[in-house]
């Protein structure tokens, strides 16, 4: 399933064009990167949390080289399923 | 952010439709997604990210209040791969 699928999902079920069907898709997505990339956290009731971690600095090495380099602290962003959305896929 | 204020943000940019058609706009993309998944199909998001599920293998374990040993069956579970153009936006600024 990709964004044009969901596009078809929601022309279908909202009184929206497809043109505007497939704009919201692309602004939701938008908006939640632009979000995130604030550092901000999303909780979608039912759906999940994405959540924006902060890690620190720490020694890497290179695993072909060997050589040692000093990995900078930087932001990373994980998804955490609802209960609902966990127990609805257990069995699949 | 909760739901409700990521509805009213968009809202704020959809021109032309309700705030009631944003909601119902929103809570069809989550529904699909968890649909999608619950068919075994997986979910691809160009520069957000893909959902899938990942397998959980069967394991031992341990009841923490009584400490009888509980035989966990194997199970699916939802999984966010961030997508690239995500993942570096996050570092930017």
């Amino acid at each position: 399933m990709t964004k044009a699928d969901l596009a078809d999902k929601v022309y279908e079920k909202v009184g929206l064009s497809r043109k505007e069907a497939v704009d919201m898709i692309e602004t939701l997505f938008e908006s939640m990167k632009s979000i995130l990339s604030e550092g901000e956290s999303i909780k979608i009731t039912g759906f999940g949390t994405f959540l924006v971690r902060k890690k620190g600095s720490r020694r890497g090495r290179n695993p072909k080289t060997g050589v040692e380099i000093e990995i900078t602290q930087r932001k990373v962003i994980t998804f955490k399923p609802s209960l609902q959305f966990k127990a609805i896929v257990e069995k699949v | 952010m909760t739901k409700s204020s990521l509805i009213e943000k968009i809202s704020e940019k959809a021109e032309g439709l309700t705030k009631k058609q944003t909601e119902v706009v929103i809570e069809t993309v989550f529904e699909s997604i968890k649909e999608a998944l619950t068919k075994g199909d997986k979910v691809e998001i160009r520069g957000f990210g893909n959902f899938k599920l990942r397998s959980r293998l069967a394991r031992k374990a341990r009841n923490p209040k009584t400490g009888a040993a509980v035989e966990v069956e194997p199970k699916k579970v939802p999984y966010f791969k961030v997508g690239k153009e995500l993942r570096e936006m996050v570092n930017k600024v």
